[in-house]
């Protein structure tokens, strides 16, 4: 795999969000509105860039049975940096994140991608995957803001649009409309890829906690096949 | 005593974690599909968000907050978390080993669940004291459970459903997602009329 289809592969055949299906519960809890949807893309891709180039860096260091345990800290290391920047420069977004901004440790997308990606791949490559997973993430995020905040409140990254701002559908920005624009749009995914990579089910292919459980808890995976 | 009920029926009802604080999805959508799995997966919740809740409370008021250490929050708690889930499995396996047998395989999962980071980091966000904070523990739990165990009736009914090809799988169960939550809606504002 050369670097060009490295970076665009998270970006659209591997969506973590669309595709693979990781980090759903920051995808439906920020998306409300486009500004904190974009403020957490851009959080969790620095996390993800710093953990991944870190972890393929120590990737013949770590030993093997303790590596998710390691990447655990080193993860929860990053995200409180980034914690401490966005809380000094940007308090709006920290108020807006609220409690999804130190739960970015345990985004599966980032200790996905550690276990799937950097502890096998070169530090350059890692960070490629990084850079295009993490931009597959925003691309993602934003989308599902985009249309949340249209139709659910009329305006569009604080800007308003005319006829919406008098009609707005109002469910569209609460808990039930973030499970629905997101059914929908993976819909619409699987009827463009034809169903090719499409998830049928939501099984433990990218759970990074699989190896550990043995896939007893998530038997359903092989019937799905 | 009413402030106790207040807090746990907030938990359980109008601030579920699930379905509107959306912390958990990953277990809500994944081991809902059989009855006894989501209740295994939803006991093992409840157990460790309330060692977590005594473990990570005092923690954060005695040895973090005294020592100016509120930083490390994010890093102290989820160690301490991880490594809690890690010391119960191997308490359970060696003394209680049908309990063991019943949620053991859920715990390893628990550790990287949101839902249990989120509970404990909440509980001191809200300024909760410690019986406080685990009274809140139980009601989320409680709520995490009676989401889980709903959605899991709701999803034994699309089984049989004629679905188009592009909603089949994970984005029907999202749309019933949104409907299940949509009921959770009604509750909002119940609680604080009901001790008015």
């Amino acid at each position: 795999m050369n670097k060009r289809q490295n970076l665009l592969k998270g970006i659209i055949k591997e969506n973590p969000v669309l595709v693979l299906v990781l980090g759903t519960c920051p995808t439906l809890a920020v998306t409300t509105n486009v500004m904190s949807a974009l403020g957490m893309g851009a959080a969790a891709t620095i996390v993800l860039l710093c953990s991944n180039v870190v972890i393929s860096a120590l990737r013949n260091i770590i030993p093997d049975k303790v590596r998710i345990p390691c990447y655990i800290v080193l993860i929860a290391g990053f995200v409180t940096m980034v914690q401490m920047l966005v809380k000094a420069f940007a308090p709006a977004l920290d108020e807006a994140l609220g409690i999804f901004l130190p739960l970015i440790v345990v985004n599966c997308i980032i200790l996905g991608r550690a276990e799937m990606f950097a502890n096998k791949n070169k530090v350059i490559d890692s960070a490629i995957d990084a850079v295009g997973m993490g931009a597959g993430f925003t691309l993602a995020l934003f989308l599902m803001a985009t249309i949340r905040e249209v139709l659910g409140n009329g305006t569009w990254l604080g800007i308003s649009i005319p006829i919406l701002e008098e009609n707005n559908i109002s469910i569209m920005t609460m808990a039930p409309g973030g499970f629905l624009v997101f059914g929908i749009l993976i819909a619409i995914v699987n009827k463009i890829s034809g169903g090719k990579n499409a998830k049928k089910s939501f099984g433990c292919a990218g759970c990074p906690s699989a190896q550990v459980c043995n896939k007893s808890a998530c038997g359903e995976k092989e019937e799905a096949k | 005593m009413t402030k106790f009920i207040i807090i746990m029926l907030s938990a359980v009802f109008i601030n579920n974690y699930v379905l509107s604080r959306f912390l958990g999805i990953c277990p809500f959508l994944g081991v809902s599909k059989k009855l006894n799995q989501a209740t295994g997966m939803s006991l093992a919740v409840i157990f460790v968000m309330l060692i977590a809740t005594a473990v990570t409370w005092p923690i954060q008021m005695y040895l973090l907050n005294p020592n100016n250490l509120g930083y490390l929050q994010t890093i102290v708690f989820i160690l301490v978390i991880a490594s809690l889930v890690q010391l119960v499995e191997i308490i359970l396996k060696k003394y209680i080993p049908s309990l063991h047998k019943s949620l053991g395989v859920y715990l390893p999962l628990i550790t990287t669940n949101c839902a249990v980071l989120g509970v404990t980091i909440l509980n001191i966000d809200e300024g909760y004291t410690f019986a406080e904070s685990m009274v809140n523990s139980l009601g989320s739990g409680l709520g995490f459970f009676l989401a889980m165990v709903m959605f899991s009736g709701v999803r034994s009914k699309l089984e049989g459903a004629d679905i188009p090809k592009a909603f089949q799988g994970l984005p029907i169960t999202l749309v019933a997602a949104s409907i299940t939550s949509l009921s959770f809606l009604g509750f909002s504002g119940v609680v604080e009329n009901l001790f008015a």
